[in-house]
């Protein structure tokens, strides 16, 4: 239907996005490579000439640098197994007859709008203050010592945190594809003598293979990149460091603007492996 | 076939359901229960739930001590600006990849949303300099461009999918009609598409109002938004519960409200329609 006339329209409008996104992307991509193999201090001495992949090696044979990687795979794997379970939990469970189901609905998705620092203000403070906080409270109540929630159980209060987030993402996705699920099928199954735990396993649950697979990929490239819930709980501390994190203190704490940017090209290559699943999800469901 | 599902089985799910919902939303009641207490309340032990003198004293505090109006103010600049500029830039490339695709329309969608996913970290600092250069550094022109722009891939995927749903035949049949390019988009696509434009517009809002990285890095005092004035307190002056409290409240109140309409439009627009 498109003629000559609208495909030149076509790639006029386009236009616009194209080339922000483009600059956008690039720019600063070829900054950070540029920086990356610079000796590059600006409180101390500014660029002091090429260094090679000097900054890369630096890097990662830094004594933060496994820690960091290490905690960064602890968040983002606890934080992924807590939604991903309670998620399809959740989302089965929201898919069951009841009263008030809109209502429900409404109550367990409101975290995911809850700006992260306001999230992680008032579960460092008002939940997990040793002193004033409800758990510290609720740990007096059963005769127990109060824990120091974010300096002795740092990770496990993060992964808390985060996943209070952002189980609210994986249960809206796996109930709305849960609710795609026809329902015949799971009766034809019961009338034909299967269980429930059966018509789960071998119904309910390979239908949300996908929408699985694409909460696990979108959740692992937004937690990643997760920042302010550490930035105002620990500020890095207690062995909370990410990978980000890491890479932030380089940049603008500690100001080493080289080492840092070669451990933002280390983030971006990670990004990019988990991305390049997401995309070719993504991408067949486009040819659909 | 609809199966009659006993009473019983509706009130064990109901229970279960409410119980769930009530515990995992608890922590935001909490938040708003505490900024109606005093602050020697906010902190009693054990915790008063309903049972306490209700006031309102906190939120004046907040507003006069932390000038709680330039932050709301700058929130709402920034999160609808970068919103507004991102839909009138994605509309017009949304429109041409849903009715006159090409062959590299495919790709073109999946590099755009391959920028989202670049790591912010991994270009912080030359965003940042370049920011310094530019004389944006704590401006909320520079902060609604930079979240315009990181935007940008979600607000163009929504559209294209809302697009994409509108049947071409009425468009063709406009311009059978003799309808110009210009009055097809205008008097035939625009009305079809501004449901789907609405829903861009409400999810994109919310995504640029909690943004919390940039905002963070970018601004200090002019231009910071409700996300850094809330990490501002993260260093505790004394008791203050019930001010934190009140100030998170009014940071989330309208944003909480706008989630609840965009419900369904969450999972289409954060799964680039992978999902629906």
């Amino acid at each position: 239907m498109a003629t000559q006339h609208s495909r030149a329209a076509a790639r006029i409008m386009m236009a616009p996005a194209v080339f922000l996104l483009l600059v956008w992307m690039l720019v600063p991509l070829t900054m950070t490579l540029y920086f990356s193999f610079k000796k590059y201090l600006p409180l101390r001495g500014g660029d002091l000439g090429w260094t090679g992949f000097d900054n890369y090696v630096r890097f990662v044979t830094s004594s933060s640098f496994w820690p960091s990687v290490q905690t960064t795979l602890v968040i983002v794997g606890g934080v992924l197994f807590i939604t991903v379970i309670l998620g399809i939990m959740l989302a089965v469970l929201l898919n069951q007859p009841m009263w008030g189901q809109g209502i429900v609905r409404i109550l367990v998705i409101a975290p995911f709008f809850v700006m992260p620092t306001v999230s992680a203000l008032v579960w460092k403070n008002m939940f997990m203050d040793p002193v004033n906080g409800l758990f510290a409270h609720l740990w007096k109540f059963f005769g127990a010592e109060p824990v120091q929630w974010l300096s002795q159980a740092s990770l496990q209060s993060i992964v808390m945190i985060v996943s209070w987030q952002w189980l609210p993402f994986a249960t809206l996705i796996l109930l709305t594809a849960i609710q795609s699920l026809d329902r015949e099928q799971l009766e034809a199954a019961e009338m034909d003598g299967a269980q429930p735990v059966q018509r789960f396993a071998f119904i309910t649950l390979p239908h949300l293979g996908r929408a699985i697979t694409i909460v696990i990929l979108i959740q692992t490239i937004f937690l990643l990149a997760i920042f302010a819930e550490i930035f105002v709980t620990t500020g890095g501390a207690f062995g909370t460091r990410t990978l980000t994190y890491l890479i932030f203190q380089r940049v603008l704490e500690s100001q080493n603007v080289g080492l840092g940017s070669a451990g933002g090209v280390y983030a971006i290559i990670l990004a990019n492996i988990v991305a390049i699943f997401l995309m070719r999800i993504v991408g067949k469901n486009l040819d659909a | 076939m609809a199966r009659a599902v006993t009473t019983n089985r509706k009130i064990i799910n109901t229970t279960a359901a409410w119980a769930i919902g009530l515990l995992i939303f608890f922590p935001i009641l909490w938040t708003i229960l505490t900024s109606f207490k005093t602050e020697a309340q906010a902190i009693a032990d054990p915790p008063i739930f309903l049972g306490f003198d209700w006031t309102l004293e906190n939120y004046g505090v907040v507003m006069e001590r932390s000038n709680y109006m330039r932050f709301l103010t700058n929130s709402i600049i920034i999160a609808g600006g970068s919103t507004i500029l991102g839909i009138i830039i994605a509309v017009p490339a949304a429109w041409s990849m849903a009715f006159v695709p090409s062959k590299r329309t495919k790709d073109i969608l999946l590099w755009m949303l391959s920028t989202k996913m670049l790591p912010a970290v991994g270009v912080l600092y030359p965003i940042y300099l370049l920011f310094i250069k530019m004389g944006l550094l704590d401006t909320r022109f520079g902060l609604t461009i930079v979240l315009m722009l990181i935007n940008l891939p979600i607000i163009v995927w929504m559209l294209y999918t809302y697009f994409k749903e509108i049947p071409g035949e009425i468009l063709e049949a406009a311009r059978m009609d003799g309808a110009s390019l210009r009055e097809e988009v205008l008097y035939v696509l625009t009305p079809m598409a501004i449901p789907g434009i609405a829903s861009t517009l409400l999810l994109n809002v919310i995504l640029a109002w909690n943004e919390a990285f940039w905002t963070l890095n970018l601004t200090a005092s002019k231009a910071a938004p409700l996300t850094a004035f809330i990490a501002s307190y993260s260093s505790p002056e004394g008791l203050f519960f019930a001010k934190l409290s009140a100030a998170s409240t009014m940071a989330i109140a309208p944003i909480l409200i706008l989630g609840w309409f965009s419900q369904k439009q969450l999972v289409s627009g954060l799964t680039f329609g992978a999902v629906k």
